[in-house]
Formats: structure tokens, sequence, C-alpha cells
């Protein structure tokens, strides 16, 4: 028997395991991606390029200038010292400042080699098929799946690959989508249902053959966005993106006025310094870890996105899970299991238990769902109920959903039926089929009580019966998935609010809400009402994440500020949705938020780090330049030269930034702790580590430096 | 040395206790609620409303706020040059002192409609009574009333209100708080001595020797010195502004300036409690702000009692550094007063700041580069919440969050007006002409002092005009000849006329910059639909967050001024100490 899984009867796929190892997704090769992560890296220095990173052109610029008064000391005036020591500490500057900036391009480098790599491997799952195309004269046309158009008909029968993202519009077939979503079990699709009437692109079709509708043009279903996306091609900054580039470039600007304004003041005071010497300065100064790892945080987020097996259509839409205030969830499927299990027998008609456990297991012996089998686990362990008759001699009834019922019919010729209560009550009442006689059963109003028992208690009632005589009821309990009532809490830590809704009734809704710890329920909701939660929400001005992937979904979906489509929903749904997630696992919703928050801190962490290293280089290099008046005291680290202090704050500054690549890449490690504990951690190791970290660094390379 | 700190101690102490006081009274005038002046108040204004036809009930945008001040100012301005330039015919005049340089006038007018009142000039022999009474007595209540102004629109637009309308707080700022205070502290400052008179100089004998005679300078200084400390303006009636017997004549006085120029701008964070209803937050930042103006006298006071190294070796034994100071105040007011004139931005002086050690010249420099240790009237505030959302954006992305004050989200616009304001102003106002002044020492500085402080007495007038603040380290050739000299003969000098032209610039772009970029912050902050606060908002009234803030406005406020306090305060502490000096 397999009872309907929810009340809209939508079929539900729950991924199992856990959830690293559920990636399917052909793993991303990255081999060979350093190597090219370098020649990229010198590729990048194009003029046309660097000028895209106005942090970063400084350094580019400022090589160029030491590189000139390398080949020429008083090319910008005559200075004091010893041209040839000049052009020897000139030339170590302009090679760390060419180190600098090649440092940077080979951090964003290895964040777009990692995401083409990405690319690559959701590329390798829609190679190029021939497309039978159905001409309006009805003729088919053998093209290639390139060549294909939105609204093109196809023909796609056993053993094809489905050429581009579609619409079933005739035939019933299983399909293979485990190219996409790692799921081995086929998928029945047909037209005209909500969710099994669109494919995807890639996939392969098994039995029978489909006529679909082309719904996407080549190049941009939803594969090809992502790959657009993790390549860095379509690449825009988000808005937080863009407000941190803003504060870093008034910051390369007021450091630029400072360094151009300093020279004439140190000339003054008889301390005068040369142009290579100042540009160290300027480069020391202006925050080149973030401006060097800035674009590198943004891949590498869309990429992790990526590996979760979650299509983004932007990058603004990943950084928005991590403002969200609201989860709009759907019960069935997200938060409990699609599957109910037994959990009591309600006997009736004055039956026993034992009565009642002895018919359901004889009814759910040949039952293969999760349901049938909790319901022997149940009666075989709690009530020691036993088979009565060999089963070799009895035959399987299956669930149709025409007849809402499934059981067995017994060798001794007795039916038993389990199934929804009216559909019971109906079998019992009606005309055998074996002997043509009506059955006369009777119905109890004991029946209607344990019925709406069960329904209080959140459940769903199974009506158990032999030929005309109703047993009693199976008391089908709605699992809350495990662990999700701590993924709950520590989302309520985080200032995260959860809304269920369900087409429960309000009791039953209430239970489960309970159950789950949900900070909210919607019972009885219809679609209209996923969309009112969610303006009633925004007009409060919070952000609000919701899944869905039905066809009425779809308004709610566009409504959201994230709005993921189960990639088993229908192509309204997907369209409408930012994300579509190619598992179909609602509860992902969940790791989006970390996700987001994760790339959020990750940009916060090493900005504050990269700003807080100026302390620790402003007293390496001035006090060292500026020696001459007299200020050398202040030399606090004890470096051995005004070279050695100018060469290790910019071996420092240079070195810093491969070393921070794999923060950068991996992302700042995130708990779900509230903001000021956060705050408070992260200043701890990024502020102060900040502070402190330069000035140990720059003192060891101090030491190690064979520089007088 | 005990009763020194002490002193200071007790004027924290009454300055603290008013706070409260003041602050929510403020809040009361700008939130319209009703005061104890409104039955003799309303009707007057209400008559000045219907003559201007002013639409009282309108708030402004940002834009159009900024619009009129820019318009207002402008207006004052030019009578003020007018009055100026005229004063050899206008009334008021006993000493029948004739016209400065147009370069003076220009000068001492921009300073003064800025509310910075820096002074090229020495009041006694450069302007008549007149002129000081109508020309430059009267932008000591605008100006501030400006400030105060911006500053209320400001702390309106960050909690979500409308930014209200220019003309009404300008007037009600100076009707229900700058007019009233004036008006009793004149009339304690003329019982305590200060006078207040039209007569002009009094010529007397000496004593030592009959037959010369002084001509003791003296006029209506009273009124004026009241408006000078409490709104933040700092120009002195006469050249040696507070230091003067006359201007200040003893330590009660004095206690009272201290007073008068800190109401304000501490008051004012109160203020912001009020309208944010949230106290918790404005005493954490009140606190915060003492944490640094207490260091920063720690430091001077401490410097200024050691003294000199090199006179104490001459004389033996360790005396407070008393060069430069008046006697009847002491190391510990004139160290007290250096401190609060230069981070509240008055710019009054009651000693000379150039005398004071190395320490004293880092700690006012300082003071005026971060402009929030209580900062200008109004926009000190306004500068001290916009550190805040700068300090909110750069370590609120560390909780995972889109950035958020009070509730309204940190974007590229608050971003771009924040930083540039607090930023860019300061270095392209202070660094730029500095650094070309001193490219040019001879020609056009015109510098007393070479090395380390002469560095620091160019940097130190910048500073002072781009703060808006106005006091001088002095010792440099800004001045142009009195009137009385021009007309013996004297010509007008390049330097003077460098200092003036340059510093103006200094002046407007410190001033109305800042003003236009703050309204902008306000207006956008303002429109923001506000996002709730939970659990993952990062909370800006924690002691941490204050903390974190505190850290930023050193970081990124100081940072850029280090090179400069390097080579010249600090070298010059490096030289006295080796006993160079």
């Amino acid at each position: 028997m397999q009872t309907p899984n929810n009340a809209q009867g939508k079929p539900l796929r729950i991924p199992s395991g856990k959830r690293g190892d559920r990636r399917h997704t052909p793993k991303a090769n990255l081999s060979g991606l350093y190597q090219r992560a370098v020649r990229e890296a010198f590729l990048k220095l194009d003029p046309r390029n660097a000028v895209k990173n106005p942090v970063m052109f400084i350094v580019w610029v400022g090589t160029g200038v030491t590189a000139l008064v390398t080949l020429d000391p008083n090319l910008f005036g005559t200075v004091q010292a010893d041209a040839g020591q000049q052009r020897i500490l000139n030339g170590l500057i302009t090679i760390i400042l060419f180190f600098t900036v090649v440092f940077a391009n080979f951090a964003e480098a290895v964040a777009e080699g990692r995401g083409k790599a990405q690319a690559d491997s959701l590329r390798s799952t829609r190679s190029e098929a021939i497309a039978r195309k159905l001409l309006p004269d009805g003729t088919i046309q053998e093209i290639s799946s390139t060549e294909l158009r939105r609204g093109d008909q196809v023909k796609v029968i056993a053993g094809d690959m489905i050429p581009a993202d579609g619409e079933v519009i005739k035939g019933v077939a299983s399909v293979d989508e485990s190219a996409i979503t790692g799921e081995s079990a086929p998928v029945l699709k047909q037209p005209g249902t909500d969710i099994a009437s669109s494919v995807t692109g890639g996939t392969r079709i098994l039995s029978d053959e489909l006529i679909l509708t082309i719904t996407s043009d080549p190049g941009q279903g939803f594969i090809d966005r992502m790959i657009a996306l993790v390549e860095g091609a379509e690449r825009t900054k988000t808005p937080n993106e863009i407000a941190l580039t803003v504060l870093l470039t008034v910051l390369t600007q007021v450091f630029l006025i400072v360094v151009a304004t300093v020279s004439p003041l140190a000339n003054y005071v008889q301390a005068p310094t040369t142009i290579a010497i100042l540009i160290s300065l300027l480069v020391a100064l202006i925050p080149t870890t973030i401006g060097g790892l800035l674009s590198a945080i943004g891949i590498a987020g869309m990429d992790r996105v990526a590996q979760f097996n979650v299509i983004a259509t932007s990058g603004r839409a990943v950084e928005a899970c991590g403002d969200i205030n609201t989860l709009v969830l759907d019960k069935t499927g997200t938060i409990t299991l699609g599957n109910r299990l037994a959990n009591e027998f309600i006997p009736v008609n004055g039956h026993s238990v034992e009565e009642v456990a002895q018919v359901a297991l004889a009814a759910s012996i040949f039952d293969e769902t999760p349901e049938g089998k909790s319901i022997v686990q149940l009666a075989e362990q709690q009530h020691q109920a036993k088979t009565t008759f060999d089963p070799t001699q009895a035959e399987g009834v299956e669930f149709s959903a025409r007849t809402r019922m499934s059981g067995t019919n017994l060798p001794g010729g007795q039916e038993v039926r389990k199934g929804a209560v009216d559909a019971v009550k109906g079998f019992v009442r009606s005309r055998s089929v074996s002997s043509g006689d009506s059955r006369g059963g009777t119905i109890s109003a004991q029946l209607d009580a344990a019925y709406e028992k069960v329904s209080r208690l959140g459940g769903t009632p199974l009506a158990v019966c032999q030929d005309n005589e109703i047993y009693g009821v199976i008391y089908l309990k709605d699992i809350v998935k495990p662990g999700l009532r701590e993924r709950f809490d520590q989302l309520r830590r985080m200032g995260v609010k959860t809304i269920m809704l369900t087409g429960d009734n309000r009791i039953t809704a209430s239970v489960i809400a309970k159950e789950a710890g949900v900070d909210d329920f919607i019972a009885e909701a219809t679609p209209e009402d996923k969309i009112d939660v969610i303006r009633k929400e925004q007009a409060e001005g919070k952000l609000v994440a919701m899944t869905g992937d039905g066809t009425n979904d779809a308004p709610a979906l566009a409504q959201a500020n994230v709005g993921v489509a189960m990639n088993s929903g229908t192509q309204a749904a997907k369209e409408a949705a930012n994300m579509v997630d190619l598992d179909s696992d609602p509860t992902k919703l969940i790791d989006l938020v970390t996700i987001g928050k994760q790339l959020l801190i990750t940009r916060g962490a090493l900005t504050t780090f990269s700003i807080a290293n100026d302390i620790a280089k402003y007293f390496a290099i001035i006090p060292t330049i500026f020696a001459a008046a007299g200020i050398g005291s202040l030399n606090v680290m004890g470096l051995k030269s005004p070279q050695s202090a100018i060469i290790s704050a910019l071996i420092y500054n240079a070195l810093i930034i491969p070393a921070l690549i794999p923060l950068a890449l991996k992302g700042v490690q995130f708990r779900p702790l509230t903001a000021d504990q956060l705050l408070r951690r992260n200043m701890l190791i990024y502020g102060l580590g900040g502070v402190i970290a330069p000035f140990i660094a720059i003192k060891i390379i101090d030491v190690l430096i064979p520089l007088a | 040395m005990l009763q020194g700190w002490f002193q200071i101690a007790l004027t924290l102490c009454i300055i603290a206790a008013i706070t409260p006081i003041l602050g929510g009274y403020m809040a009361r005038v700008y939130q319209g609620d009703r005061t104890v002046l409104d039955r003799l108040l309303n009707p007057v204004e209400g008559l000045l409303y219907r003559l201007t036809g002013i639409q009282t009930q309108e708030a402004m945008t940002g834009w159009q706020y900024a619009r009129a001040i820019l318009y207002s100012n402008l207006g004052m301005a030019l009578l003020i040059f007018l009055i100026i330039a005229n004063q050899g015919w206008l009334p008021f005049n006993p000493t029948g002192v004739g016209a400065p340089t147009w370069d003076t006038v220009l000068h001492t007018t921009i300073s003064f409609i800025t509310n910075t009142n820096q002074q090229h000039y020495s009041g006694e022999t450069y302007l008549s009574y007149g002129s000081q009474l109508w020309g430059l007595g009267y932008p000591m209540f605008t100006s501030a009333a400006t400030g105060l102004a911006v500053g209320i629109a400001f702390i309106r637009g960050l909690t979500g209100r409308p930014l209200g309308n220019f003309y009404v707080d300008l007037l009600r700022s100076i009707t229900r708080i700058l007019l009233p205070i004036s008006l009793v502290g004149a009339i304690v400052f003329i019982a305590a001595g200060v006078p207040e008179t039209l007569a002009g100089t009094v010529v007397i004998p000496t004593l030592e020797d009959p037959t010369v005679s002084q001509a003791i300078a003296r006029g209506p200084v009273a009124h004026f010195e009241i408006i000078k400390q409490l709104g933040e303006n700092g120009g002195g009636f006469f050249a040696i502004n507070s230091a003067h017997p006359f201007e200040n004549p003893s330590p009660f006085t004095n206690l009272l300036q201290i007073v008068g120029l800190m109401a304000i701008p501490t008051s004012l964070i109160y203020t912001y409690g009020i309208f944010a209803n949230n106290r918790k937050q404005a005493w954490l930042i009140y606190g915060m702000v003492l944490v640094l103006y207490s260091a920063f006298i720690l430091v001077v006071g401490i410097g200024e009692y050691q003294g000199n190294p090199a006179v104490n070796a001459l004389l033996g034994g360790q005396v407070p550094n008393l060069e430069g100071k008046e006697v009847r105040f002491g190391w510990a007011q004139s160290a007290l007063y250096a401190v609060s004139t230069t981070g509240t931005m008055t710019g009054a002086v009651n000693s000379l700041h150039d005398s004071f050690m190395p320490s004293g010249g880092f700690v006012t420099l300082s003071d005026m580069f971060l402009q929030i240790v209580w900062g200008g009237q109004g926009t000190g505030t306004a500068y001290l919440f916009a550190y805040l959302i700068l300090a909110v954006f750069v370590t609120g992305l560390m909780v995972g969050r889109t950035p958020e004050f009070l509730g309204r989200k940190i974007e590229k616009r608050e971003v771009v007006l924040a930083s540039f304001l607090l930023l860019l102003v300061h270095p392209i106002a202070i660094l730029i002409p500095g650094a070309i002044t001193l490219a040019f020492p001879d020609q056009l500085g015109g510098i007393s002092n070479p090395g380390f402080h002469g560095l620091a007495q160019v940097i130190y007038e910048y500073a002072s005009a781009a703060a808006n603040n106005g006091s001088g380290f002095e010792g440099l050739g800004d001045s142009q000849p009195s009137p009385f000299a021009i007309a013996a003969g004297a010509t007008p000098t390049t330097t003077a006329l460098w200092w003036n032209l340059s510093t103006c610039f200094s002046l407007l772009v410190g001033r109305y910059v800042p003003i236009t970029a703050l309204l902008l912050l306000a207006d956008s902050m303002s429109r923001k639909q506000p996002v709730p606060l939970t659990t993952g908002t990062l909370r800006t009234d924690t002691g941490l967050f204050i903390g974190v803030t505190a850290g930023v406005i050193l970081i990124l406020g100081a940072l850029t001024f280090f090179p400069i306090l390097a080579l010249g305060p600090i070298a010059e502490a490096f030289q006295i100490a080796k006993g160079i000096g």
C-alpha cells in the first residue's frame, strides 16, 4: 500500500545520508589548477584588466615607477645616497611590488579556476545530442540540440538524452535524472501534473517516449546560467561588494594624498626620502590584502553554492541568504519526512488491539512502502502479531489512486484492506468482486471518533478491515526530521524566524509546529497564504526566503527575497525562483543561510584584518625612513635598517595575500552564534590578530633577510 | 600637582552634571515640545515666520536643507563683508579705524560664517566696535545655530524622522538655546569683572613713569565672551583671546568659559539618546569620548607639569612649563582649556599653544584631526555618529549580515558619503595646502620656527581652519598690517595674502562639504525601511561595539595623520628629550 504523500499528492524525494556524500554532479577536476592559475596570474597583468581593481592598479603603476628609478635612481631628482645601492634597493622593491600584483592576480585566478572546473563538470552533463524536432506537418527532423529554440517541439524515446530543458506535453516515461540530482531511482514524467511534467536537459529517458516543448534557448538554461556565474564571466558585483570597494577606494585615495604630501614635509624637516620609498609606503598602507582577495572571495562564494548542488542565478541572491530574517517552510518534505510511520493501533467495534494488529499485518505483508513496513514492524514488535497464512499462497493488492487502498487477498479467500478511512468505509459496503455479493458491512460512530482523535494528534488515520468488518484505525504519525529542532534553535540564535506552512488543520499543525520547534505556523494554508505571509513579513522590513516546487508557488517564489525552487518542480517555479536546488532538498535553505553569512563574514574579516595591519606597517616604515628626523625610537620592532624595514614590510604585504587565499576560498569558519558573540570572536581573531600578527611577521622577515 | 588634577576633575564633574539637563532641554526644543520660554517667544517667532514667509510645517529633504544653509550663509557672509569693509564710516567706531585689506576682510568673513573664528588680525587695532558688534557678533549666533541645526537634522534622519526645516531649527536654536543662555552668561561675566562698554580706549599714565602713557583697550566684551564659548566660536575680542584679563579675568571665569564651550557638544549626545530612545547607547558613546578626552588631558597635563627638560636642567629642579601661560590659570587650567578648546572646535585660547610641550602640540593637533572629542557645534556629534556608521560597516560584515545602524542598512550611498566625509575631506583641506606651504616655506609660509615645530605651526593652521576650530599655533606671517599701519605706509605681504586665501579654501571645504554630506547621509538613512532587530543584528549599544568604534576612529581617523604627527610633535619631543632643543 502506498499512502498519499501529502494533501496535494506531490511525490517527494527525500535524499538521505550525509550531504557531503550526496553530491553527484561529477566532481570538479582540479588537477593542473594551480599551474593554470600561475599562467593566468601573469596574463592578468594586462593593464586593461588591471585597471578594474583600483587598489591593485595603484600597486601596478607603482611597480612601473620603481622599475624606472631602478634603471635611473636620479630620474626624479638627484638622490644623495650611493646610486649603486639605490639601484639594488629600488630593484628589490620593484620585484616585491610586482609579485604583490601577481599574487593578487593568482588569488583571483585560483578562484576562477575552481569555478571553471565546477562549470566544466556541470557542462559535461549537457553534451551535444541529436534532437528529433517535430515539424508543424508532423514529420521529424534530426537536428543538433544546440539548434533548438524555445517553443520547439521534440520527441525523445527510450535511451535518448533529453536535449534541453522542457515541458512534457504528451506521453508517459521514466527518466533518469541522476546526472543532475544524484538520485538513482528513475522519475516518472507525464504531462499535466505540476511536478512531473518538467524535464531538464542532460537527463536520460529510460523507457517509452515523450513529446516535449523546449522552454529555454540554448545557453539560457539554468545550468548555462550557473556555468556563466561560476566561471566569473557574468559576475556582477553584489551591493555589499560595491560598498566595500567604495571604502577601499576612498582609503586608497586618502593614502595617496598622505604619501604625496609627505615629501615636502620631510624635505622641510631635512629628512628627505626617495620616490621608491614613498611608493613602498603607499603600497604598504593601501588595503592591498582585501583589495587583492575581494574578487576571489566572491567567486569562491558562488563556487560553494555550486558544490552544494544549488544553482544560483545571481551572486546577489547568495548574499541575500545571509540577511534572511524569516524562512517560510512547507511542512511536508521540509519539516517532516514525507513518509509517515505507524505509531498506534486504535481498535473499534469491540475488537482488541491485538486483532487490529493481526489484520493490519496481514494487509501490509506485501506493502513495500516505508509506511507499510512501519505497520509490519509495529504489529510484530509491539503486539506480537504473526503471519497466520502462507504468503506464497496469498496475493498482494497494490495501492492505486482510484481505490486509495491496498491489501492482501488471503489463501482462504478473505480480503484484508487498509486505506483512507472513507475508502475503506466504501469497501465494506461494496459488492465483492469474487462472489458478486454485497459485503454489507456497517459503519460505527467509534470509527469516526478514532478518525478524529488521530487527526487531532497531527497524524493520518488509516482504516483496516477484513471483508465487511472494520477492525480499527492505524495512526500514522508525521515524523519530524531528526536534527531539525537543533537547526531551528541555531537559526533562532542567528535571528532567523521560521514559519511552517501546512494544509493540515490547526490542531495537527500546532502539534507538528511544537514538535519541530518552529516559531510560527499557518494551518490550512492555501498557495495564496504563502504569498500573503511573505508580503506581511516584508512589510515589516524583513527579508524572506522560501522553497517551492509547484506552479502555484511561482508568485510566492518571485515575491520572496530568496526563492529556492526544487529541481523536481515545475518550469514555472524554477523561472520564478532565484535559486534551484538540484537535489530537491527543501532543508537546504537552512544551509544556504549559512553560506550567505559565511561569505559576508569572510569579506568583513579580511577587510578588518587588512586595515588593522596598517598600524604595524606604519611602525615599521615611518621611523626608519624618517630616521633623519630623530624618530628612530619609534622603531619598536627594532628593525635592522631602513632598507630592511621597508623590504620586510613589503614582503609581508605581498606574502599575506597568498597566505590568505585558502581562507578566502574556504571562507571563515561559521558558527551559529548571536551577532554579539560573532563580533567578539571575529574581532579578536581578525581585528586584534590583524594588529599583532604583522608586528611579529615583519620582525621575523627582518631577521631572516640578509640585508644590511 | 594634586590641586591641578582636582581642578580638572571638578570641571569634568560639572560638565557631566549639566549634560542630561541641557541635553533633555534641547531634545524638548527640537521635538517641538513645550518649554518654559514658549509664552514669551512663540508670538515673536510667529511674527518672524510671517514676515519671512517661512513655511514652518514643511520638512526639507537633505538637498533642500543643505541649499537653505548655503544660501543663507552666503547672504550673511555678504553682509559681514560689507560691514567690515565699510567700518571706516559706519557708526560705533570710536578709535576711527579704517578698512583692513580685502584679503583680511574676506578671511575674517569666511572664518566667522563657518563658526571657525580663525583670526589673522588683532581686534583692538583692526576692527571697530561696530564690526565686532554687528559684523562678528551676529554670525557667532547664526553660525553656531547653523551647526546645531545640522546636528539635529542629522540626528533626526538617523532616527528615521524627517530632517525638519532649517529656518525653524536655526531660529529655535538661537531663541531657545543660544540667546537665553548667553543673556544669563553675559550678566555673570559682567559680575565677574568682564567689561561691557561702548566707550573707547582708556589712556592712563603708567605707574612706573607717569610721563609715559598707556592705552588700554576695552569695549563691549562680556556679551561677546559668552557666545564665543557657548557657540564654540572662539574668536576673541582682543588679540590674545581668553588670556586677556578683560576677557577672562579669574579662575572662576575660566571655569565658566570651559563649561560654556563644553556644554552643548556634550549635551547633544544625550539629546541623541532621547531621539533614538536609547540613552544607554548615548551614555556609552559619551563614555567613549570622555575616555579619549581624559586621556588627552592626561597627556598634555603631564607634559606641562613636568616642564621642559632643558629649562629644568638650567634651574636644577622640575618646574611646570609656564612659557606662554597666564600664571592665574597655571599648567592645569591651561592644559584643560587647550584640550577642550581644540576638541570642541571652539578655538578660544587662554594660553599660547605654540609654547606647549610637544605633547600639547600632539594632542591639540589630534583633537582637530579627529574632530569628535566632543567636536564642533552640532557637526561634532554628527561626525561621531558618522564614525559609528563607518564602524558598523567595517566590522558589521563580520556578523554575517549586511551592516545596519539603528535598523537601517548601510549600503553604497551611505558608505560613499560617510567615508568621503570622514576620511577624505580632511586630508584634502589640510595636507594639500600644508604641503604647498612647506614646499615654499620662505615665499609662502613666513614661519618663525624652523624644523619640526615650524611644520607643526603650518599644519596646525590648516587643521584649525579645516576643522573650523580657529585657534592658532601662531608664529606664522599670516597677518596683514593693521589699517592704522597701512595708513602709515606699511605694505601688505605675500605670505599673509597666501595664508588668508589658502585658509579660506580649508575653511570652506572643511565646513560646507561635510555639512552637505552629513545632510545627504541623514536624508538617505531616514528614507530607509527599518529592519526589525533580531539576535542576528549587530547591536550598537554595547560596550563591545563602542570599543570597536573607538578602534576604528583611532585607526582610520588618526593613521592618516600619523606621518605628520611623527615629523612634527613626535620628532620634536624626541629632539627635546635628547636635549638638542
